[in-house]
């Protein structure tokens, strides 16, 4: 079937028409497909690209039902909402709202929309429970808390339409998970509702289509598809700077004048960089040459929120020429007049880049433009390769990834609190939900247990219990504080402790301090790595580190510009491995090295002179000296997450030899350790030998001894923890973290770990880690490719290749040995003073 | 979870990894498992027991892990197996709540009146139970003043000289080559001393936080940390950096 104007004018009734005509506009094909196909109670999921009038489309079925339904008659019976529509962000929903109250007002529709997020007015949120909207706009959690209630039935009763919005961003993490169980909630109480997903382009949409539906044993069911053909093909350029490509660094400031002239040429320029700390660097090096005094903005998530109001409000009203930003501009919010996209840094994922791109330009038939800037010749390569291979077209298909054990609990505990419910009948409605199809029954036990006492095999909790099993044989909720606290608690974003930043007058530490500006926040573990007196870039200024007075890091000016501490690295992304494979095949082919930058062919022949190029299927490994610490550079090219997991299991291996390591980093590249002792000599004496330490093995009792040890793993734990309801985020009356309330995950992890290693929890924790942050199944590959193909090169300085990743120099600490060597090392200092004794024992 | 490792390994030769320090003139020694031991009156000194703290926050519907008493108990028991004390003084806080010694379960209970026997106890009581004990041998009381020392488990902002505190947890941060290390520790002017928390599932409070304030002359002030195995003894002035 071909949907063109004659269907047009059967679809749209005489409002609809009029109106587009008026406004002289045809309605899209793939609107029409969506209008259609929706009303006769499919559910769908369109992808189309930004600026197709994805919105409108997703939206068209529900407005026309409304038009025909008419206006509910005063003293009607209750009407639950008609439609529902969740956008992964706050200010999305509140977008659309403005956006469909314009059709509705200008057709003069007798429909009602209202938004509902965690900023609506508590009065809002009763009236909107007793009079329901027709539309309500709102986010994943608001969904969550909204099932929760004993209302619920009544509430979505005539639900009709669910829009997902946004669907590729919504369905990845625990917040897609905890939605998917919602969304089967939501089938339960309205069994007649159609889901209608709005997506961007994605490579494989299957799961994205499976999510919509309620899925059956042994049966895989799919949501239809509609798509929207693509606009103009987006026309990207790598930077051809006339300027020297520095051989390392992510500043990209060698390009600054040249980038300016490009913002002076449009009207608007968006500049996305990948960190927070490359958005800093980038704003300040634009400021230093920014003669016309251009409105330049800078944009991320660590700055205070006041100040990203005034960025975005400037934005919206076209008063800027220019904003630096990191992802927290992403989605896809209007943003404005944008004519020009500059990408500064690695290209990394594709998806990002398309969705950056795709903000250019919202008009489809004009092509978006965009610049790639590469910040060091490693990144040369990559933006090359992804050029190459064309990849820019399509997204990765977002994880969407199997339903998180936490995740699970909360809901649970949210379905008691709704109403008593029967174990088996909730266990098929959760399996029922695509992420969870798989869970066994026996694990969902597990789960209700956990629940109820905390699932520990030493049963002391019982009198405890936060639900319990009627005589009926139904769970309940064993008082009303147990749902309050399950509200205060709810969500699955779980904030990393951060400090407010406060300037301060240098050197000063006392009270007399208070009325400085506060810049933003910074994760308490980046200033667990700083001592007073150390240089750092923040909010677009080269800080001095004053100290921390209870929950504020005081910060003073720097009168340096160059920061000691390399960089705030927040907001760090997860990668595509995809092209890091890419730019190992064109290193290993010199035949490619044309289409490169002579300069880059420059720093690659240096590299093979001084040290040795990485080949396809060798492990190139470096070694040497730098600073007081001893270094060890490997180029296996799997991607960071693979490198990670190598990292942390070589540390392991080398702290057993006695050799001390103290840290690692990983990049899509390579991976670096660094430890006290020197690695090339140890390597080459044999202590251990490079094949022994690459050895396979290190993936079998390394690997579970390493994971029960791990810092990362108990930063994963907290994160399963405080969403699976353990931990508490907030306790009723004490919103404000009181000594009381407050317990250290850490301290929580260990003992468990000690006792019952078997727990439910640990084992969700062990799932977190094992698919999101190893990749093991690749890095097996790598090491079974390698096996007696390493090549060692032990140099007295650092390599040009070596560069890139020397600057990444990350945070995760090693624990055990090393730890005590510098404590032992900060006693023989106290031992070495002149007194040469405890103080308090020369009297 | 080191000291739990530590407790359950070998321990009959310890002496060298502990620290000898004195209060008010009175000899003690800093153990790595987090008691002070005073050898001219054998009294052992543990602090901030905070017992069946996982079972305080199930009470108000945080499930905690119900293993942090069987935990605290093994490594108190292996403390007053290293010393054979005469005296046992627990410094308050001893339970996490009110009601926790009255619900503790038997099989704790039976170990903790087997490990009193023979010697004398005195629960010195804290803000987390300021009511006493229940149903445990020895005695209660909010202060204890006894061989030229006072026990109290608040330090008093009066009367530092001879004082021997808990309550604030204290915590020693290190950082050596750019990192930091962060652990338990006793904290001590040679007038006062602070006991670091001894129950395997209490947080802390860094030596630098503002409670921390006034009780200590600084440039006498030393941190004791509790290392792996052993006690690491750092000036204050010489912890960052």
């Amino acid at each position: 079937m071909r949907y063109s104007e004659t269907t047009a004018s059967v679809l749209l009734s005489p409002p609809f028409s009029g109106w587009f005509a008026e406004k002289g506009w045809q309605p899209r094909v793939h609107q029409l497909e969506l209008l259609a196909r929706a009303g006769r109670g499919e559910s769908l999921l369109l992808i189309a690209p930004t600026g197709a009038g994805k919105t409108l489309a997703g939206f068209l079925p529900a407005l026309t039902d409304l038009a025909r339904r008419g206006k509910i008659p005063p003293g009607s019976p209750f009407t639950g909402i008609h439609t529902l529509y969740i956008s992964p962000l706050k200010a999305l929903a509140v977008d659309i709202e403005r956006n469909l109250m314009k059709p509705v007002s200008e057709m003069d529709l007798p429909i009602t929309v209202e938004t509902r997020t965690g900023d609506t007015p508590q009065a809002k949120r009763q009236r909107q429970r007793l009079a329901p909207p027709d539309i309500l706009l709102t986010t994943p959690e608001q969904v969550a808390l909204l099932i929760a209630n004993a209302e619920a039935p009544r509430f979505f009763k005539d639900l009709k339409y669910v829009i997902f919005d946004e669907l590729h961003s919504l369905v990845t993490s625990k917040r897609g998970h905890l939605l998917s169980l919602g969304l089967s909630r939501l089938r339960q109480l309205a069994p007649r509702l159609s889901t209608i997903g709005l997506s961007a382009t994605v490579a494989e949409p299957m799961e994205l289509r499976r999510w919509l539906v309620g899925q059956e044993a042994g049966e895989e069911r799919h949501a239809g598809l509609v798509i929207a053909p693509g606009g103009a093909k987006p026309v990207i350029t790598i930077l051809k700077s006339r300027e020297h490509v520095p051989w390392s660094g992510h500043s990209a400031k060698y390009a600054m004048p040249e980038v300016y002239e490009a913002i002076r040429a449009h009207r608007t320029t968006l500049l996305f960089v990948n960190t927070r700390s490359q958005a800093e660097i980038l704003f300040q090096e634009l400021w230093n040459i920014n003669e016309d005094t251009l409105p330049i903005a800078l944009h991320h998530g660590s700055l205070d929120v006041g100040q990203r109001r005034k960025v975005e409000q400037a934005m919206a009203e076209n008063r800027l020429r220019a904003v630096v930003a990191t992802s927290t501009l992403d989605l896809g919010i209007d943003w404005g007049d944008v004519d020009l996209v500059i990408h500064v840094g690695a290209p990394k994922g594709a998806s990002r880049l398309a969705q950056r791109i795709g903000r250019a330009n919202h008009r489809m038939d004009e092509p978006s433009r965009a610049i790639l800037v590469p910040a060091n010749r490693f990144e040369v390569m990559e933006c090359q390769a992804a050029l190459d291979a064309n990849y820019i077209g399509a997204q990765d298909t977002p994880p969407v990834g199997e339903g998180t054990l936490d995740v699970l609990a909360q809901h649970v505990l949210g379905m008691a609190c709704a109403a008593p419910f029967d174990e088996d009948a909730l266990y098929r409605e959760i399996v029922s939900a695509a992420p969870y199809s798989g869970l066994p029954r026996e694990k969902f036990r597990r789960i209700v247990d956990f629940v109820a006492t905390g699932g520990y095999a030493l049963k002391t909790y019982e009198r405890y219990a936060r639900i319990r099993r009627t005589t009926e044989g139904l769970w309940r909720i064993s008082n009303p504080r147990v749902a309050q606290q399950y509200r205060l608690n709810l969500g699955t974003i779980v904030e990393m402790p951060m400090l407010n930043v406060r300037m301060v007058k240098r050197g000063s530490k006392g009270a007399a301090r208070r009325g400085g500006a506060s810049l933003g926040k910074v994760e308490e573990y980046f200033l667990e790595m700083l001592a007073p007196g150390d240089t750092f870039l923040f909010s677009g200024k080269v800080l001095r580190f004053e100290g921390i007075r209870e929950n504020e890091c005081l910060v003073s000016q720097a009168f340096s510009l160059d920061p000691k501490v390399p960089s705030y690295a927040g907001g760090k992304f997860p990668l595509s491995t995809y092209l890091a494979a890419s730019v190992r095949d064109m290193l290993d082919d010199p035949a490619r090295w044309g289409a490169l930058p002579e300069q880059v062919r420059d720093w690659l022949a240096l590299q093979r002179d001084v040290s040795a190029l990485p080949r396809r299927d060798e492990l190139l490994i470096e070694t040497f000296p730098r600073g007081s610490r001893h270094y060890m550079v490997a180029y296996p090219f799997e991607g960071r997450l693979a490198h990670q997991t190598l990292g942390m299991l070589l540390t392991r291996r080398l702290e057993r030899a006695g050799r001390r390591p103290l840290g690692f980093v990983a990049t899509d590249y390579s991976l670096a350790v660094w430890a006290l002792d020197d690695l090339g000599y140890a390597f080459a004496a044999g202590r251990p030998a490079l094949s022994d330490l690459f050895d396979e093995d290190m993936l079998g009792d390394d690997l579970e001894a390493w994971l029960d040890e791990s810092f990362m793993l108990k930063r994963t734990f907290r994160n399963c923890a405080v969403i699976a309801g353990l931990i508490e985020q907030r306790h009723p009356g004490k919103e404000k973290t009181g000594r009381q309330v407050t317990v250290s995950a850490d301290l929580i992890y260990d003992v468990l770990r000690s006792h019952e290693p078997d727990h439910i929890l640990l084992e969700a924790t062990r799932n977190d880690a094992a698919a999101g942050l190893l990749d093991i199944r690749r890095l097996g590959d790598m090491l079974l490719r390698i096996k007696d193909r390493i090549t060692h090169r032990r140099l007295d300085r650092i390599s040009p290749l070596a560069v890139p990743i020397m600057l990444e120099i990350g945070k995760e600490p090693v624990a055990g040995e090393a730890q005590d060597f510098l404590l032992a090392e900060a006693a023989d200092e106290l031992l070495a003073e002149a007194i040469g004794k405890d103080p308090t024992q020369d009297r | 979870m080191q000291r739990l490792t530590l407790a359950s390994a070998d321990i009959q030769d310890c002496g060298s990894l502990s620290a000898r320090t004195a209060v008010a003139g009175v000899d003690a020694v800093c153990d790595p498992l987090g008691a002070l031991y005073l050898p001219q009156t054998r009294l052992l000194v543990v602090s901030d027991l905070h017992l069946e703290k996982g079972a305080a926050f199930a009470r108000r519907g945080m499930m905690l892990p119900p293993y942090d008493t069987l935990a605290t108990l093994k490594v108190l028991e292996a403390a007053v197996d290293r010393y054979d004390p005469a005296i046992v003084v627990s410094l308050g806080d001893n339970f996490h709540d009110r009601t926790g010694s009255a619900h503790l379960p038997e099989i704790f209970r039976a170990r903790l009146t087997q490990l009193a026997r023979g010697r004398d106890w005195i629960w010195i009581n804290g803000n987390h139970d300021p009511d006493g004990v229940t149903g445990l041998p020895g005695q209660s009381a909010d202060e204890l003043h006894f061989a030229g020392l006072a026990f109290r488990h608040e330090p008093s902002l009066l009367s530092p000289a001879g004082e021997i505190a808990g309550h604030l947890h204290p915590l020693a941060t290190v950082i050596r080559r750019g990192k930091a290390v962060r652990r338990a520790c006793f904290a001590t002017d040679g007038q006062r001393l602070l006991m670091p928390a001894f129950g395997l599932m209490s947080g802390g409070l860094d030596l630098r936080h503002k409670a921390m304030t006034g009780l200590f002359e600084r440039a006498r002030l030393v941190a004791h940390l509790l290392g792996r195995d052993r006690i690491y003894s750092v000036r204050f002035a010489n912890l960052i950096g």
